[in-house]
């Protein structure tokens, strides 16, 4: 339940593979051509780098997932890799890619794609894969029911889609929704709007920060209430300038998110950080402890999370004593105009890592198509608020009973997961990605970060002001080096022929590098906290 | 070292870059060397104003009134505060966007103090031993109930002392309000009994609380004492899977009697991290 950061090792890993893939003369691997026929008389054994949400029943879908897919293909054994976080997989990913030692099958987000992409012939497109008549997207020699490419949610496999080819599968979607303590709405005099709006959201928080004399909140009581935490602030950033057509970035990777929106909606945190109305994660703790708590109304998480969301959450982290009981309301993130609601598309995509043996891809391609059977498909799109990627699950009769039987138990039916997984559902057309490019997830990561400082700095009592703001894109923009990123990953520019002393200069350079990578690998992590 | 093998490696690629036809070889030049500066000073400049080199950072900081203990926990959160103790274990060092991080579990005779994610070259980091002193100033935080300082910076105190705290057997505080009074200390637990890590299973351990992570993660275990369950950690960052208390948790079975000792971290409760185990005799 983390926000990956980047280590040195993955700067350096980048920077690394960014000067061998522009550069001719170095040892590359084949492009992947897909063989005429899987060989099944030989053996291969593959691995699987799999995140999970800290979630046990995810665990146990994807041992049951190999399990049946080697019951299918004895020949193909998968080893399965577990991952909490999508950084840990970045970086693990970044450091094996120098030594060749990549899994076969890795969940990742695009965003991360486009980095490894920066390796020559490092990750397999998969149109070709897509598109084959015996072993494509319902190919005639699957030994499964997979989907056909125009099963699968075209906006979805969009996402994957790099430079014109796609470098993964989508394989399960969320957005972020805002879980409400509808008892405290309520209570304050309020009444949920059938849209949220960030002036509701803001005004609601307002009222709930207010005080008695004594220090204590009105709301509850207590000397804990924090109305407003946001889980993820690149989210957060990224949505609030989505929503308003303000700049991130373009598609070609050129920054734009250092404008006069992104410093309103800086001033805006500040404002309602120093009325003690807003908090983050990073800050003060997870949202759903303090919603479970009665300490907050309003928290913005993933769909993703929604099952720790709420009074009788099957999942929780607190104390039973400290939970309260509240009316729990889930919805769509706060909008600017809810007339035109936006909201962003998230979740794990599989990528294909490529490999001296084609057979051994094909292998891979097919355990990746068998994840996005029903069978896989439905049953991890239970275990918390996710969608399913393909028309074929979604439409299935058996995802359908699933859906309308939310609330008949607070397990498998929890009613604010299935709520939370229906928002997506009825609001595909008005999700959306930010592009992907060599340099995106540093963005990423500053977007959340400008929000990130300012809470920090108003809660420390210091001046936010335009010199501060001014100081604090400076600031941001070299730590995250959003000066040195930029266009597509897939563009390689011919930089004509290279010449002998520089040839040799990378060849040795190419050796220290692998070195190097190792080294820092053993002691580079990404995550902030664990738990 | 490390910063400079990486100036150097930064410098070897420049000479790379401008071996390439059609580059802008003084553009790469220029911006290789504004970015390894930046790589080095710029997230704490933004929070703190001061450099993130740990050795400048004591010398260009303004002597700060060292607060005792007492002070300390007395101070409002989000206030900067400075303290003085001795390191007692840290986490694994690492490197976060160019700046070096480690966290560090302290305690002086007044009390105890986690030290999260203070900034730190990896020099440092491999001075940071059992019984170093050290002065510390960031901002007192709380994050799930656990009181610590972040966005923090330190230099070494030469001073001759050292101080290696005595574990407090904190077994009979179990399930009471006193125990959060000693919160970061490093305590035993004797004579407690090892309950399944889950209902229903036989299993004594977990890869991570819930059974979902894999060897490497964190270990969670369940330990009852006077017929009261509580749970216990072996945070990986500070005792990884070759230590031998994670190689010990991995071993253990359900009805062994166990001795323990760890620090009294906190997450929405106590969360000890535990960083020995003996199965009794």
């Amino acid at each position: 339940m983390r926000k990956p950061g980047k280590g040195i090792a993955a700067l350096l890993g980048v920077l690394c593979l960014g000067l061998l893939s522009g550069c001719h003369g170095q040892r590359e691997q084949a492009a992947f051509t897909v063989p005429e026929s899987f060989d099944a008389s030989r053996d291969y054994e593959i691995t699987f780098w799999a995140k999970n949400d800290t979630n046990i029943n995810q665990t146990e879908i994807y041992k049951q997932a190999i399990a049946d897919f080697q019951e299918l293909y004895p020949n193909i054994t998968v080893n399965l890799r577990l991952y909490t976080d999508y950084g840990d997989i970045y970086n693990d990913v970044i450091t094996n890619i120098s030594t060749g030692t990549t899994p076969n099958v890795c969940i990742t987000y695009p965003d991360h794609i486009a980095t490894y992409m920066t390796g020559e012939n490092v990750v397999v497109p998969l149109d070709g894969l897509f598109a084959d008549e015996k072993y494509g997207l319902g190919g005639s020699e699957l030994l499964f029911d997979g989907p056909k490419q125009e099963e699968i949610v075209q906006q979805f496999l969009e996402e994957c889609s790099i430079g014109g080819y796609y470098y993964a599968v989508p394989y399960m979607r969320s957005t972020e929704a805002c879980y409400i303590n509808k008892t405290y709405v309520e209570a304050l005099g309020y009444t949920l709007p059938e849209t949220l709006t960030w002036d509701f959201i803001w005004e609601v928080s307002e009222a709930a920060a207010e005080k008695n004399a004594d220090g204590t909140y009105k709301l509850n009581g207590g000397d804990v209430m924090i109305p407003f935490i946001y889980k993820s602030t690149d989210n957060m950033m990224i949505q609030m300038l989505k929503q308003q057509g303000a700049g991130y970035s373009t598609e070609t990777g050129d920054i734009q998110i250092f404008n006069d929106t992104t410093e309103e909606i800086l001033y805006t945190a500040a404002e309602h950080t120093e009325s003690g109305a807003f908090s983050t994660f990073k800050i003060s703790g997870y949202p759903a402890n303090f919603l479970n708590a009665g300490q907050c109304v309003f928290a913005i998480d993933s769909t993703a999370g929604a099952t720790w969301m709420g009074s009788d959450a099957p999942l929780v982290d607190i104390a039973e004593e400290a939970l309260v009981d509240f009316e729990i309301e889930v919805m769509e993130i706060p909008q600017y105009d809810p007339e035109n609601p936006q909201m962003i598309s998230q979740g794990p995509s599989i990528c294909i890592f490529n490999k001296e043996d084609p057979q051994e891809v094909l292998a891979s391609w097919l355990f990746t198509q068998y994840l996005l059977s029903n069978e896989v498909q439905i049953a991890y799109a239970q275990t918390e608020g996710y969608v399913p990627v393909t028309t074929k699950a979604q439409n299935s009769e058996e995802y359908q009973d699933y859906l309308s039987r939310a609330g008949e138990d607070d397990d498998t039916y929890y009613e604010v997961k299935i709520k939370a997984s229906q928002i997506l559902l009825d609001h595909m057309d008005d999700t959306f990605t930010t592009p992907v490019f060599n340099g995106s997830t540093s963005l990423r990561d500053a977007a959340g970060q400008l929000i990130e400082e300012v809470v920090k700095s108003v809660r420390r009592k210091e001046t936010v002001d335009d010199a501060y703001m001014e100081n604090l894109y400076a600031e941001v923009q070299a730590l995250y080096r959003l000066n040195e990123y930029g266009g597509p990953a897939e563009g390689k520019v011919d930089l004509g022929p290279l010449p002998g002393t520089a040839k040799a200069l990378l060849g040795a350079l190419a050796a220290a590098w692998v070195l190097i990578l190792l080294y820092l690998a053993v002691s580079s992590r990404s995550r902030r906290r664990k738990l | 070292m490390k910063k400079s093998l990486c100036a150097a490696l930064l410098l070897s690629m420049t000479l790379a870059l401008a071996g390439c036809a059609g580059q802008a070889d003084t553009t790469a030049e220029t911006e290789t060397t504004e970015d390894s500066t930046a790589a080095e000073t710029t997230e704490e400049t933004a929070e703190t104003e001061e450099s993130t080199d740990t050795e400048a950072a004591a010398e260009e900081t303004a002597p700060a009134e060292v607060m005792t203990h007492e002070e300390y926990m007395a101070a409002d959160v989000d206030t900067q505060v400075t303290v003085e103790s001795y390191v007692q274990a840290t986490q694994s060092w690492w490197d976060d966007n160019g700046q070096g991080k480690i966290t560090v579990y302290a305690q002086s005779e007044d009390g105890a103090y986690f030290f999260y994610e203070l900034a730190c070259s990896e020099e440092d980091a491999a001075k940071l031993t059992p019984g170093t002193k050290i002065r510390v100033t960031g901002y007192k935080s709380e994050w799930s109930g656990e009181i610590e300082i972040m966005d923090g910076t330190f230099e070494f105190v030469d001073d001759g002392e050292e101080f290696i705290a005595e574990p407090l057997d904190v077994t009979e505080m179990l399930g009471t309000d006193e125990l959060i009074n000693h919160q970061n200390e490093l305590a035993s637990f004797t004579g407690l009994t090892v309950e399944p890590a889950a209902e229903g299973s036989d299993a004594a351990f977990l890869y991570s609380y819930d059974g979902s992570g894999s060897d490497g993660d964190d270990l969670y275990f369940n330990a009852s004492y006077n017929g009261q369950t509580y749970t216990f950690t072996v945070e990986s960052y500070l005792c990884d899977n070759t230590t031998d208390v994670y190689n010990a948790v991995e071993a253990l079975e359900v009805g062994q009697t166990i001795d323990m000792q760890g620090f009294l971290y906190w997450y929405e409760g106590v969360n000890p991290h535990i960083t020995m185990v003996t199965v009794a005799e």
